[in-house]
């Protein structure tokens, strides 16, 4: 990577590296990433159940009718719910609870992710990443399964799935799933209207969250490709900084 | 890939999820694993209160908004009693009581009802399953019937009674109140100006409107101001809180 830029600064963390630092991940990412998993699964899960209540989604403030809908849902099998047989009061309670760790987890993760610098230092993208021929390089890259970051911790397509996940994702599964709440209606009435209305907003959730599941497949298949053992250690661990 | 390796690893994913499921169960069947459960409902009634308040209203739409029809939900024509007689002569009969922990128990009938200070409210109903609709609510505001009565100290749930007999239980709600007072809490005999049509909750139904479908209860007959839960169906507040294990508060 060329720093030839006048004026940039070249990221050289600028205390000495304690032991702390030398870990290829930080103990907040790693207790975020499980305590994160487990939220997420159950969430996912509970909502599939959820789903299954009313499997029509619609535009706008009102919708009640199949005729309505813009998607008639499958139904989802007992094998992908919890719980594994149809309950939305159970899958409600399921889905509260973990929606209060996702939350509040994700929340911990942000102020750490920004307190420590990780989002400043390892996530976020610098303009010659956004040129056409770096992009189109990196997707090379990965289509060879060339896993060879060079200097930085993360590459341009690893960035933008994490800064869309961490920062679009995520925050818009709790925003959007707030603005189905009835009790927080008049509070955040106006983002309701801002998302098109309560059925809109329902439709997001829905959607969001395929989004997520669509991320999780391909992290997950990523990690097996480039090493399950040593990324799976050193996301328990820490590992160390090549 | 051959039909062998699909199956096999929708098995593969089948297993792993049929242990966690299994695991979910298990911990949900803890005395532990169900206060935690059911405490979250009890968090999302203090952030709602906290982050909008009390008395904060929930929108209000123009008539515009209304939608072209009202989905009607569990009972939506009882058959036990004498209702359908009720039904049939109009429900010119009807009386709704007051009654428990108030200093002045009354029975009033549609006419004193319709006679009371009426508040009408282009609002969203938001249905436990996930469909919405948008109706004109006209009735008394239940903080009016309440005040005249005269709530006793101590009270602290008003138990909502109603006519219908779904599967052999009575339905029944309740809220606390916090909700009971709030100026969107009424006692609704209209519907986008005409009387409640009987899938809607003929004669009378609940309104409040922070809260999801089922806490809306139709077919109202009285009104119970109690100090506890206790001893009212099997003590759960609400006939799906008992019969199904829904959330008491249920602004989510």
């Amino acid at each position: 990577m060329t720093e030839a830029v006048a004026g940039s600064t070249i990221d050289v963390p600028r205390e000495a590296p304690d032991a702390r630092s030398r870990k290829r991940h930080r103990l907040s990412t790693r207790i975020w990433h499980w305590v994160n998993l487990w939220a997420v699964v159950v969430l996912f899960m509970s909502g599939l159940n959820i789903s299954n209540a009313h499997p029509y989604l619609y535009w706008g403030q009102w919708g009640f009718a199949p005729e309505q809908a813009w998607l008639a849902v499958p139904r989802f099998p007992g094998w992908m719910t919890i719980p594994d047989y149809y309950s939305l009061s159970a899958a409600r309670d399921w889905h509260f609870l973990a929606a209060w760790v996702f939350s509040l987890g994700l929340l911990a993760m942000w102020i750490a992710m920004l307190a420590n610098r990780h989002f400043w230092q390892d996530l976020r993208t610098r303009p010659e990443e956004w040129r056409s021929k770096a992009i189109a390089r990196d997707i090379v890259q990965h289509l060879k399964l060339n896993f060879d970051h060079g200097a930085g911790k993360y590459n341009f397509l690893q960035k933008l799935a994490y800064g869309l996940v961490l920062g679009v994702l995520l925050p818009g599964m709790i925003l959007t799933g707030i603005a189905i709440s009835p009790g927080m209606e008049p509070a955040f009435g106006w983002m309701v209207d801002l998302m098109g209305g309560r059925q809109s907003a329902r439709s997001f959730h829905f959607l969001f969250a395929w989004g997520i599941f669509a991320f999780f497949v391909v992290h997950v298949l990523l990690v097996l490709l480039s090493g399950p053992i040593g990324q799976m250690r050193a996301m328990i661990f820490g590992g160390k900084e090549p | 890939m051959n039909d062998f390796g699909r199956t096999g690893r929708r098995g593969v994913l089948a297993g792993m999820s049929a242990l966690f499921l299994s695991a979910c169960s298990k911990v949900g069947e803890t005395q532990a694993g169900k206060a935690l459960l059911k405490g979250a409902q009890t968090w999302h009634k203090y952030a709602n209160r906290a982050i909008a308040g009390r008395e904060a209203l929930v929108p209000e739409y123009p008539r515009s908004a209304i939608s072209p029809f009202f989905r009607g939900n569990g009972s939506t024509d009882p058959q036990n009693g004498d209702y359908q007689q009720q039904a049939a002569a109009g429900f010119a009969d009807w009386c709704l009581e007051v009654r428990g922990m108030v200093d002045r128990p009354m029975s009033l009938d549609m006419d004193q009802i319709r006679a009371l200070p009426q508040r009408t409210q282009v609002t969203r109903h938001d249905c436990v399953e996930g469909w919405s609709a948008i109706g004109e609510w006209t009735g008394p505001q239940l903080s009016t019937i309440l005040d005249a009565a005269g709530v006793r100290e101590g009270a602290q749930f008003v138990v909502f009674r109603c006519a219908d007999n779904l599967g052999g239980s009575d339905y029944y709600e309740s809220v606390d109140m916090i909700d009971a007072y709030h100026p969107q809490t009424i006692v609704a005999h209209l519907l986008n100006g005409e009387p409640l049509p009987i899938r809607n909750g003929a004669p009378l139904r609940m309104r409040v409107e922070k809260h999801v479908g089922y806490k809306h209860a139709k077919y109202l007959t009285a009104i119970e101001l109690v100090d506890t839960l206790d001893g009212i169906g099997d003590g759960g507040g609400g006939y799906w809180e008992d019969r199904a294990g829904y959330q008491w508060y249920a602004g989510m």
